[in-house]
């Protein structure tokens, strides 16, 4: 039994002693091996007397298991140093850079077309469009703008050459037009809005040759001009979100809308920031009014039967506004920086649950 | 249009702050732009009186002056020469801003001597150009007075803008009017006037029109007044027509310039020496020449209303008089004119030649028929009470135009278009104070409108002047009405993928940009050829005038500033329309794309790949994928554009005619062209074309095809010749089992040693996959040799020992 004891002490000396797995292996063959000592002493237990095998068994199995016990134990030592050993071997500089990416970009025109068009889609709206190369009936005469009307000069309208017969076709100076040719594709009711480009014959600090509007227009039994109120006030709120904003409603004159009205939205001019919905000031923010019976008319309805309102927005004037965007030409200028500066990340889509967050 | 307060009330009888005047001017319609006060910008400046003035004692043309500012004598040095003791003056203590001099003035010392402010010139105050000395006061001026109170400036000076519907507000007389109705005071009635003809008009007038052009002028009246005596006219006027902006000329001249702001009725006054026999209006001569008072000489078409003599023409009617029959300080006979002008021909004869004048933006927006009469008597009294004279008996030809209609005003029609209950009762009330004749006729109103009024033209206007007086603010606001029957509302599935599209691209690194939708046309003619139709008659500028019929080259150029801002490596697209003609048809939506450079510079790992011909082709059909282009459907031919490297470019089709996309290399011709340095390369997707998927849209995608059982990788490498399109392999393999080919992908491509010259190695993987086993070896090698037999088939390549 003294032999055991001893024997034991010194296989797990042995086995603390090694220092590859290598050396671990001869130690376990030396020992538990076909040939091993242990295992030799193991064939002995046959030739012994019941009595001393009762007595030898059971101490040698015991020395047998916790040699393997130990021996499994060191191996594990020995591979989580050499795993730990191997991790430090593999320490990288985490500063430097990765792979190069290039981060693209949405331009605010786009964003903010997406921002008024989830807002109206809530409240029923289609989306439609229209030809930016126009008839001159669909973006003047079918809105009750005649020939010579003053209203019609105040356009600058850009002007292609006239045809055989006498007619010119013009770029669109609104995206009124899509009004008439909503009305005219299909028979009421209507709710679209239209965004788009428009032209006009203007260039100065605050005026661009194309700008961008989007159209509203509302056509049913029995819509009126509080409606009308309704409508903008919801728009505003959601787009500008805030929870409220003072709106004035200033009769003006359109020739495709009677009663029409301009309306200013309460701001606050402060350090060169505006804020909507706060403040004294009061900024012109769209024309608006109640579809004048002269264009039911024109595109065959019964204003007797169906009325309605229209408005038109300037998309690149909000989009300054939310955004604080100082200067109108820059929009259209492609600089890479000021893309970068005032674009909008690709998944950054606007709907309904991330509005104001 | 501008006016003063004072000026407004000598129509309105009002009690009413400015502050209240101006917020109801915008509550109705007339929106106001601009308010100056000059007695405020003036505040500061009294009347002072120099006590006692000494010359300077080291400058020989300074005085230093004590001057009593009637609560205090202060010491002022002034260089005037008119400075002396007792003059009175306009004094401006130091902390007052001179805008004339952009200079506030402080305590200061010239020349040693201390000054403690400033005694002004007229020009100073920015009254006129008068320089050559201060201000020299009457001797009742009285010390201590603001000095805009003494000199009548303390007139705030309003300025309005006129829609073009209201001609009556083009008047300050039609101003008060609106103001009183909408109840902030009464409105006064024009001055009376009180003329007795005594002789008859020596000059005629003949209203000369056919039959058909008689609403060219269908009334002109006139009268002769003899024995004027013309000048300067008086302060009151003068100080009125300034505040306007308009330069007084002389009494009579400004007299006709005051009625037109005042009543918004342009009138004329003609020198009767400078006559030649009686007057005609009719229409122009071809070819007929005319100087008219801004000394300009134009020469007519045969469009223009005229007024002549029997010589030649005077004037273009309701537009400007001629140079030469104007009124002059030594005018003795003049003949007043005062007519009614039809509004479309004034306006097409002022476009025509250009002649912005008031009486034209009148004229063509229309004016008062009713007050031809009146307002030719009101010109005449005040001429004959300020230059004196006898006027003759009014001559008048043709008739007053009726403008007026009749329209009925149903009751309930307020509240149903503009959604809040008035009254009948007060909508009658506000018509009539608007001048309208309102007639009640049942539970409905008949109504008349005015002859200042002539924008009236149906129901909705009447329901518009009863809510802009009432006030637009009274509407309450309500939400749309839930139930709605038309449109499916958002967006179409064309529309859909145009936002989607945007987001992929910029999902892989391009910035969307924004540029006109027009272009230099020799630009556009790089895209090939250009038709007259899609070319703008009045361009902004001439580079651009064509619409544009691609969207690279604006991408391109956009590069180009880009590059000189410093930028080495741009990816920029635009999603917008690109026009074919001036058809709507030919308006096709396009995603457009231009790269250049690489991801970046350098990069410590070895410089990044450059971007080339294959990036924008992976470009292009990942977009296409991601808008629902099926990957495996769609075919990569040679087919590219004109404006693309030949060598290096291509087209995505599915089938023979249907191009979904162009990639490649931009020809370097093109960027030589536009000056840009390349190389760059492009891409255009026609949004249009990709397919939408067929039938009824469906939210269900079926279930999922995946096999439970192993699948096996072949790999095969093929010698083919050099010029043999890899994707030719690649769809000859395809051919060998359409049911068991999962994927096949080209791994390797090889040229060199061991390969023939003319010859190239490509290596490609195939993976088969059976849904219902797992292959056996004599399967996978039936389909090898199978598949080695096409690729023979179609390339003539031979498996690689």
């Amino acid at each position: 039994m003294e032999d055991l004891q001893v024997l034991e002490q010194e296989l797990t000396a042995t086995v603390n002693a090694a220092n590859d797995l290598n050396s671990l292996e001869d130690i376990r063959v030396a020992a538990l091996g076909k040939k091993g000592r242990v295992s030799l002493m193991m064939r002995e237990l046959g030739k012994m007397t019941p009595e001393q095998r009762q007595e030898f068994g059971p101490a040698l199995n015991g020395l047998k298991t916790r040699l393997l016990d130990r021996i499994a134990d060191r191996k594990n030592e020995m591979e989580a140093a050499a795993l730990d050993a191997r991790l430090q071997a593999e320490k990288i500089d985490i500063t430097l850079p990765g792979p190069a990416e290039v981060q693209g970009s949405i331009h605010p025109i786009s964003q903010v077309i997406d921002e008024v068009t989830e807002i109206f889609a809530e409240m029923g709206f289609a989306v439609a469009e229209g030809p930016d190369i126009e008839e001159d009936f669909y973006n003047f005469t079918a809105l009750n703008i005649p020939a010579e009307h003053p209203a019609r000069q105040m356009h600058d309208t850009f002007y292609f050459p006239e045809d055989e017969d006498g007619n010119r076709k013009v770029l669109r100076t609104h995206t009124s037009p899509v009004q008439i040719r909503t009305m005219m594709s299909s028979p009421p009711p209507h709710r679209i809005i239209a965004p788009g480009r428009t032209f006009r014959c203007d260039s100065d600090a605050t005026h661009t040759p194309m700008f961008h509007q989007v159209e509203a227009l509302v056509i049913d039994k029995d819509i009126h001009m509080g409606h009308l109120k309704g409508t903008l006030e919801a728009f505003i709120k959601a787009f500008f979100e805030v929870n409220n904003v003072t709106m004035r409603f200033r009769p003006s004159y359109f020739p495709f809308t009677e009663p029409s009205a301009e309306v200013d939205i309460g701001c606050d001019f402060k350090a060169g920031e505006i804020k909507i919905g706060e403040g004294d000031d009061w900024l012109e923010i769209l024309g608006c009014g109640m579809v004048n019976p002269r264009v039911l008319e024109n595109v065959g309805i019964d204003p007797n039967e169906y009325q309605g309102f229209a408005f038109g927005v300037g998309i690149d004037r909000i989009a300054m506004l939310k955004y604080g965007i100082p200067d109108l030409r820059a929009f259209f200028d492609a600089d890479l920086r000021w893309l970068k500066h005032y674009g909008f990340a690709a998944l950054d889509i606007p709907t309904l649950s991330t509005r104001g967050v | 249009m501008k006016f003063t307060l004072s000026w407004l009330k000598d129509y309105l009888d009002t009690i009413a702050d400015l502050d209240t005047i101006l917020e109801k001017l915008t509550a109705l319609g007339l929106e106001v732009e601009d308010v100056t006060d000059p007695a405020k910008e003036m505040a500061n400046i009294v009347i002072a009186e120099v006590i006692s003035a000494e010359k300077h004692p080291d400058a020989d043309k300074l005085q230093v002056c004590q001057v009593n500012t009637g609560t205090e004598t202060l010491q002022v040095v002034c260089g005037a020469p008119n400075a002396r003791a007792g003059l009175k003056g306009a004094f401006a203590p130091a902390g007052t801003y001179i805008a004339s001099l952009d200079v506030t003035l402080r305590k200061t010392k010239i020349r040693g001597v201390e000054s403690n402010g400033m005694m002004c010139s007229e020009r100073e105050l920015e009254l006129s150009d008068e320089h050559s000395g201060i201000i020299d006061l009457p001797e009742d001026a009285s010390v201590g007075t603001p000095f805009a109170t003494y000199a009548g400036l303390d007139d705030p000076v309003i300025e309005i803008a006129i829609t073009p519907n209201r001609q009556d507000a083009l008047g300050v007389y039609g101003i008060a009017r609106d103001m009183a109705a909408a109840g902030l005071g009464t409105l006064k009635s024009r001055p009376a006037t009180d003329i007795q003809g005594s002789y008859t008009s020596p000059v005629s007038v003949t209203l000369d029109f056919d039959a058909d052009a008689k609403d060219t002028c269908p009334l002109f009246a006139g009268r002769f007044i003899r024995g004027v005596k013309n000048g300067p006219s008086p302060d009151w006027l003068q100080r009125r027509l300034k505040a306007i902006g308009l330069r007084p000329i002389s009494t009579l001249v400004d007299i006709t310039n005051y009625l037109t702001y005042d009543q918004a009725r342009p009138l004329h006054v003609y020198d009767a020496a400078k006559l030649n026999g009686g007057i005609t209006v009719r229409k122009s001569v071809a070819g007929e020449k005319f100087t008219a008072l801004d000394d300009v000489e134009y020469t007519l078409d045969d469009t223009a209303c005229v007024i002549a003599d029997d010589n030649r023409v005077l004037g273009l009617g309701g537009i400007i008089g001629g140079l030469d029959s104007g009124c002059t300080e030594d005018t003795v006979d003049v003949f007043v004119e005062s007519a009614f002008f039809d509004p479309i021909r004034t306006a097409m004869t002022g476009r025509k030649l250009s002649i912005d004048s008031d009486a034209r933006y009148r004229f063509e927006r229309g004016v008062d028929p009713e007050y031809t009469l009146g307002g030719l008597d009101q010109a005449c009294q005040i001429i004959l009470d300020l230059c004196g004279g006898e006027a003759s008996e009014m001559v008048v030809a043709g008739d007053i135009p009726n403008l007026r209609k009749d329209i009925t005003l149903r009751a309930g029609r307020v509240n149903a278009l503009g959604g809040i209950d008035v009254p009948m009762q007060e909508c009658a009330d506000i018509l009539t104070t608007l001048g309208f004749d309102v007639t009640p006729a049942g539970d409905d109103l008949t109504v008349t409108a005015p002859s200042w009024r002539n924008d009236i033209d149906g129901e909705a206007d009447l329901v518009e002047e009863v809510l802009r007086i009432y006030g637009y603010d009274n509407i309450p606001a309500v939400p749309l009405p839930e139930q709605f029957t038309g449109m499916k509302p958002g967006l179409s599935p064309i529309q859909k993928r145009t936002r989607l599209a945007k987001r992929l691209a910029a999902g892989r690194g391009l910035s969307e940009a924004v540029t006109w939708s027009f272009l230099p046309r020799a630009q556009a003619e790089l895209f090939g050829t250009v038709s007259d139709k899609t070319v703008l008659t009045n361009p902004i500028s001439t580079d651009l005038d064509t619409m544009r019929p691609n969207l690279l080259p604006n991408l391109i150029a956009a590069i180009g500033r880009n590059v000189d801002r410093g930028f080495k490596n741009i990816g920029l697209f635009e999603a917008a329309a690109q026009y074919g003609s001036d058809d709507p048809a030919d308006q096709i939506r396009m995603l457009s794309a231009v790269r250049r450079g690489a991801v970046a510079d350098r990069h410590w790992e070895g410089t990044p790949r450059p971007y080339d011909t294959y990036s924008v082709r992976e470009d292009a059909l990942a977009l296409l994928a991601g808008l629902g282009a099926n990957p495996a459907s769609v075919q990569i031919t040679a087919n590219a554009a004109d404006w693309y490297h030949p060598g290096r470019s291509g087209a995505i089709q599915l089938g023979p005619k249907n191009t979904l996309a162009y990639f490649g290399e931009v020809h370097p011709r093109l960027l030589q062209a536009m000056d840009v340095k390349g190389p760059l390369f492009a891409f255009e997707i026609f949004l249009e074309n990709i397919p939408l998927p067929k039938g009824k849209p469906s939210t269900n995608r079926g279930p999922m095809k995946a096999s439970d059982f192993q699948a096996v990788d072949r790999d095969f490498a093929f010698i083919v010749d050099q010029n043999c399109p890899a994707g030719d392999l690649v769809r000859a393999i395809a051919k060998a089992d359409k049911k068991l080919i999962e994927d096949i992908t080209i791994f390797d491509l090889y040229t060199g040693p061991g390969v023939d010259e003319d010859k190239k190695s490509v290596a490609l993987s195939v993976r088969l996959q059976a849904m219902d086993r797992t292959l056996t070896d004599k399967e996978i090698e039936a389909f090898s040799e199978k598949a080695i037999a096409e690729v023979a088939k179609a390339t003539g390549g031979t498996l690689r020992q």
